[in-house]
């Protein structure tokens, strides 16, 4: 099916700008530039340097250890259940919050960004301060052979934390602007409510839904303070490919280490690079983290 | 009865929407639901919709009591002034939408769906665009495809909530002769919501001036705008002369000037009055032709289309009065600014009370 | 008033559904765990708590990740309104790439940010041995963790300045311009201003972010008590001794301050709003 442009019938007005002079121009950029050197290219360049140092059958090693692999294993089991957990909610509270009024929305609002003002750390604490095996609740839940802080569970939920606002925060500022005609234009039709969702909300929220996807899959794969926390650091057991990378530099294997970090490079720079395609293509001009 | 509305009222926190609003409208009518914005016009027809719950009152349409029914269950067809189409759908299936979400039982099958969009896209021009998505249209042609999708599910009225205001005048223009041709043609009762008195003059079978959540008066064309129930009927129906007096005696006080007072208030005797004059209602001459003229001097001259605005400073009044005359009368009788001129009044409307504008 | 409001509101459909999710997410997820920092420091009484988050170690580390984080938002308000500007007006090979590496610090986990920040300003690092002859040290001081938490805020700021440089109307520009304002006057007296409520909260959220961050300082922090020892460090080593009243009290304090924080913005922006509109 072919996809029409959204900007098709208003066609993209060329700004020309009154512009700075050459010279001025040319130290911005070069300073610019110099930045990004220092803090991007430089970082982004030592990774390879060490993760290749030593030739590409150290490297291979590296990655096919098998804590490496249980770590990643470990990590992709995380993001398959966290992103679809808050792709739901994302949606279910965008839902509430633009397609009707109701008293405290802004508050609601307010608590969707919570985990941003949240310390990683503090993160991973909350969750063991209440499921800690130290604790009533968690050791009742011992007491009944479920164990969450020091496993796999934990490590879930703190990333569940974590990542929670960002599809929301996506989808919420879109379905406010696209208002709720076309949805009550399906009510007078006929339509019932999971129709009206599939038939004409889901549409056209899809791209935006997409993009906080990635945004909250690429979170949820580093994140690293809060399920430092709550890992407990078990090799092959509970242990993240950001806390594989953290456990071999403290044990000096830096050449292992920047391996599997170059593994979390890539994925890095191929999120940014389809973000910023999503972004060319749909003219998006805010983001909201 | 086409749509019955009894005692309907709905209030937005402090402030009244409808107050207290009953009317009947006949089956095969088109309505014109006429007020100024926020006079509580479009509420009244969300609430028709099912798209708002009145606080109080009962709907029916066609005899039958809806006042409970959710949107869906309504049947009525709604077309929105952003058109609300659905941006993700095709024309073609924008338009099919509201039968292939019929249930199981009572969907066409898919190639009667097809012909009736089919045709339905024919009565509105539109069958030239079944593939295309709606950004691909311009406004008026978004509005005929939504005017399609409301009637795709035979509905039992239709509702037009300001349907042309987001497009050019042009556009407008034909868009609602197109709309009063095709209602000839399919007759369904129909109601929308202006705020523009040309097109409901132009436009509907009867108009319904609302004006605080209250309707002022209903009427024909014709009705409404020879005979005006109130002062706010007239002034909201196109451009006026207005001058606060007091009627006495039989007359009515002009500034310094007197004229006979209406039949129908030749027998108050003391009260403050306000005249209204259309600017078209006046005539303009170079010589005086009864005593009764006013003499004035032209202030200002104003293009507007095929007539031509006059302001006219006048001895005895307070404020100037704004004339229209022909073009052709323009020219012949060589007006310009600062000329000398008699000023007729032909046809005034007299309220009394203390109506505020 | 209330009944109408539901009645209201019931049109559109699946709100008790959402809405009742959104709650009950919003409540297992988010509010219970979070009010488990106020349940585990009450119990403690005041004179623990205020012991507890005045010991020297814990002050010292509050200062060092208040002012690390406020130095750092504050080199981000320059780099950032750099970046953008360069970004949004000007035209220069890279440019589509450099916008898009912009975001790379909210992609790159912040364990790997930290071991290439450690690695490289180690002193046989490839900018550490650079500047150990200049006597300058930049991993296990204050400094490195500056740099680390640029690095971690730079796309806050970038990213809400990026767009309101966008939208601004060039009329306005050249309006100043034909009045005879110079460049370096239109920037200072028209843009800046307009720029001002973006920049400060990015500048804000990047702050906030800094206070908290972890990931990415450890490595190049060194962690020494008195000296390199962030907040949120100081948290988990008590985490670690399973003093948990303590670092809930610890804890505490740094989530109010960071409300408060971001509450205070969001009141400066409000009021921005208002003055705007008026």
């Amino acid at each position: 099916m072919p996809q029409p442009e959204i900007s098709q019938s208003h066609p993209p007005v060329v700004k020309k700008r009154i512009s700075d002079p050459l010279s001025v121009q040319v130290l911005l950029v070069g300073l610019t530039y110099l930045f990004f050197i220092g803090f991007i290219f430089l970082p982004l360049g030592l990774v390879f340097s060490q993760a290749f140092g030593k030739g590409w059958s150290v490297y291979l090693e590296a990655i096919r250890e098998p804590y490496a692999i249980e770590a990643v294993k470990l990590t992709l089991l995380t993001v398959a259940i966290v992103v679809p957990v808050n792709a739901v909610f994302g949606v279910a509270a965008a839902w509430a919050i633009t397609k009707f009024n109701f008293p405290g929305k802004s508050t609601l609002k307010s608590l969707l960004d919570l985990p941003f003002a949240v310390s990683p750390v503090i993160a991973g604490l909350i969750f063991v301060l209440l499921v800690g095996s130290r604790t009533p609740f968690g050791s009742w839940l011992g007491e009944h052979g479920i164990k969450i802080i020091f496993s796999t569970p934990g490590i879930i939920i703190a990333t569940i934390f974590v990542t929670f606002p960002f599809i929301a925060r996506e989808l919420i500022p879109l379905m406010e602007s696209q208002g709720r005609d076309e949805e009550e234009a399906a009510l007078t039709l006929g339509a019932k409510g999971w129709q009206i969702f599939w038939t004409v909300t889901l549409p056209n929220i899809r791209w935006g839904l997409l993009y906080g996807t990635i945004l909250c899959g690429a979170r949820s794969i580093g994140e690293f303070g809060a399920v430092s926390v709550v890992s407990g650091h078990i090799r092959g057991q509970t242990n993240t490919v950001p806390l594989h990378v953290e456990i071999l530099y403290s044990e000096y294997n830096f050449t292992a280490s920047f391996a599997v970090a170059s593994l979390l490079v890539f994925l890095a720079l191929l999120t940014v690079v389809v973000k910023s395609t999503m972004e060319k293509h749909f003219q998006k001009n805010s983001f909201h983290h | 009865m086409g749509i019955e509305l009894q005692n309907i009222n709905k209030q937005f926190g402090e402030y009244k929407a409808i107050d207290n609003l009953s009317l009947n409208i006949a089956s095969g009518e088109l309505i014109a639901l006429l007020g100024p914005s926020g006079c509580g016009k479009t509420t009244l027809l969300r609430i028709i919709a099912g798209l708002e719950l009145a606080d109080s009152g009962k709907i029916l349409l066609e005899n039958k009591d809806t006042t409970n029914l959710p949107p869906r269950k309504k049947n009525v067809g709604f077309v929105f002034q952003h058109y609300a189409l659905f941006r993700r759908l095709t024309v073609f299936e924008n338009v099919a939408f509201g039968l292939k979400v019929l249930p199981f039982r009572e969907r066409p099958s898919r190639s009667e769906i097809r012909d009736r969009v089919a045709h339905l896209l024919k009565l509105v021009q539109m069958d030239w665009a079944l593939t295309r998505y709606p950004s691909q249209l311009s406004g008026g042609q978004r509005q005929r495809v939504a005017l399609a999708r409301a009637l795709a599910v035979n509905p039992r009225v239709l509702l037009l909530d300001e349907p042309f205001s987001a497009l050019d005048a042009k556009v407008r223009q034909e868009l609602r002769r197109w709309l009063r041709k095709l209602h000839d043609e399919i007759h369904v009762t129909s109601i929308f919501v202006t705020h523009d008195q040309e097109e409901a003059l132009e436009l509907a079978d009867k108009i319904v001036v609302i004006n605080k959540g209250r309707i002022e008066q209903q009427g024909t064309p014709q009705e409404v705008y020879d005979h005006p129930a109130n002062a706010f009927v007239y002034n909201f129906l196109g451009n006026v002369n207005v001058f606060h007096g007091r009627i006495h005696n039989g007359k009515v006080s002009l500034g310094a000037h007197q004229l006979d007072a209406p039949d129908d208030l030749k027998n108050v005797e003391e009260k403050p009055s306000q005249t209204f004059v259309r600017p078209h209602e006046i005539g303009i001459s170079r010589i005086r032709s009864n005593d009764k003229d006013l003499e004035g001097t032209i202030r200002e001259v104003r293009l507007q289309g095929g007539q031509i605005g006059l302001n006219i400073e006048c001895q005895g009044l307070d404020n100037p009065i704004e004339a229209e005359v022909p073009r052709e009368l323009f020219v012949n009788l060589q007006l310009a600014k600062g000329v000398q001129v008699f000023v007729t009044i032909n046809r005034v409307r007299v309220f009394t009370g203390d109506y505020e504008i | 008033m209330a009944l109408f409001q539901i009645k209201r509101r019931n049109i559109l459909p699946g709100f008790g559904l959402s809405m009742g999710y959104t709650v009950f997410y919003l409540s297992a997820i988010v509010i219970v765990p979070v009010s488990m920092i106020f349940f585990n420091t009450f119990p403690m009484g005041w004179e623990p708590f205020v012991n507890a988050v005045t010991a020297p170690r814990v002050i010292a580390s509050y200062k060092l990740s208040f002012s690390t984080a406020f130095f750092a938002a504050l080199f981000d308000a320059f780099a950032g309104l750099l970046t953008a500007w360069v970004l949004v007006r000007y035209r220069f090979p890279g440019k589509q790439f450099l916008d898009a590496l912009v975001d790379l610090p909210f992609a790159l986990p912040t364990a790997v940010a930290g071991i290439c920040f450690a690695t490289l300003y180690s002193p046989i690092g490839w900018l550490g041995q650079l500047l150990a002859p200049l006597n300058l040290h930049i991993i296990n001081t204050p400094t490195g963790i500056i740099i680390a938490l640029i690095f971690i805020g730079f796309p806050f700021v970038v990213r809400t300045i990026q767009p309101v440089l966008e939208e601004m109307e060039q009329e306005i520009e050249e309006a100043a311009h034909c009045l005879g304002a110079t460049r370096w006057q239109t920037f200072t007296k028209i843009l800046l201003p307009h720029l001002f409520p973006a920049l400060l909260t990015g500048v804000t959220l990047a702050f906030a972010r800094g206070i908290g961050e972890y990931g990415s300082v450890i490595f190049i922090a060194g962690n020494l008590p008195m000296k390199t020892e962030i907040a949120p460090l100081m948290i988990m080593s008590k985490l670690d001794q399973f003093d948990y009243a303590g670092a809930s009290a610890v804890a505490l304090v740094l989530l109010l301050i960071s409300f408060t924080m971001l509450l205070l913005l969001n009141a400066v922006q409000e009021w921005q709003q208002k003055e705007y509109r008026s």
